[in-house]
């Protein structure tokens, strides 16, 4: 509880350019609840890998086009 | 508020009310009757009957109004209720499982009360406060997940 996810996403950005969809449409077509968009755009909440890809389907887009891992410090990709 | 938050909210309140309830009137017979005396068998099955017939009641008070809230909104009452997602069932396991571990310390402290051969009301209510301690931190550590991240 409480840890931050070092993951980010786009997705407030890919709304947006997908027509301003709102954070319930996106909840209604991945089938989650609208807090649970908003924890995840926040990065209050890492989704599963499927979850994850659920998302980027709705955007047409790859996964790493919505979600992105920074390489640690002193770290390679 | 996710419907599943809704849901912990009715647990916690009633998890609040009835053991304050049911402690208030045992600890009040006590100044006249000495803890060896005490009939707690039926206040304390009347209290956990309550704590079942009082949440089921509250979740179903409070699905309706989810369910006219929604409606109101445009959106359908059914798939606002049904809605539980991965976030909530992980909140939900990791509520429990705190919860557990609490309960297990109070354990402890029961396990202990009997091999000092206490009085049974004393057991009980032990007993009775791990569950109720525990649901209590399940319930509270479920909301708090909601609202600063999980």
């Amino acid at each position: 509880m409480g840890k931050p996810t070092r993951v980010t996403n786009r997705i407030r950005a890919l709304r947006f350019a997908a027509g301003e969809m709102t954070q319930a449409d996106l909840a209604d077509r991945v089938g989650v609840t609208r807090q649970t968009i908003i924890a995840i755009e926040q990065g209050r909440y890492s989704p599963s890998l499927e979850m994850a890809f659920q998302i980027a389907r709705v955007f047409g887009v790859p996964l790493d086009d919505v979600f992105q891992y920074p390489d640690s410090e002193g770290t390679s990709p | 508020m996710p419907y599943e938050e809704k849901v912990t909210w009715v647990g916690l309140v009633v998890a609040v009310v009835v053991p304050v309830a049911y402690f208030a009137i045992m600890l009040g017979r006590l100044r006249d009757v000495s803890a060896a005396d005490i009939s707690y068998q039926r206040p304390l099955l009347i209290a956990i009957g309550a704590s079942v017939v009082l949440t089921i009641v509250g979740t179903i008070v409070m699905s309706i109004g989810t369910g006219i809230s929604a409606e109101l909104r445009g959106r359908s009452a059914a798939d606002e209720i049904d809605r539980k997602d991965e976030r909530d069932v992980r909140i939900s396991r990791h509520g429990d499982l705190i919860g557990f571990y609490v309960s297990a310390v109070g354990m402890v402290g029961v396990l202990a009360l009997t091999m000092l051969e206490y009085e049974y009301f004393w057991i009980a209510s032990a007993l009775y406060l791990s569950f109720v301690v525990g649901t209590l931190v399940a319930a509270a550590v479920k909301i708090a997940s909601y609202h600063r991240g999980f």
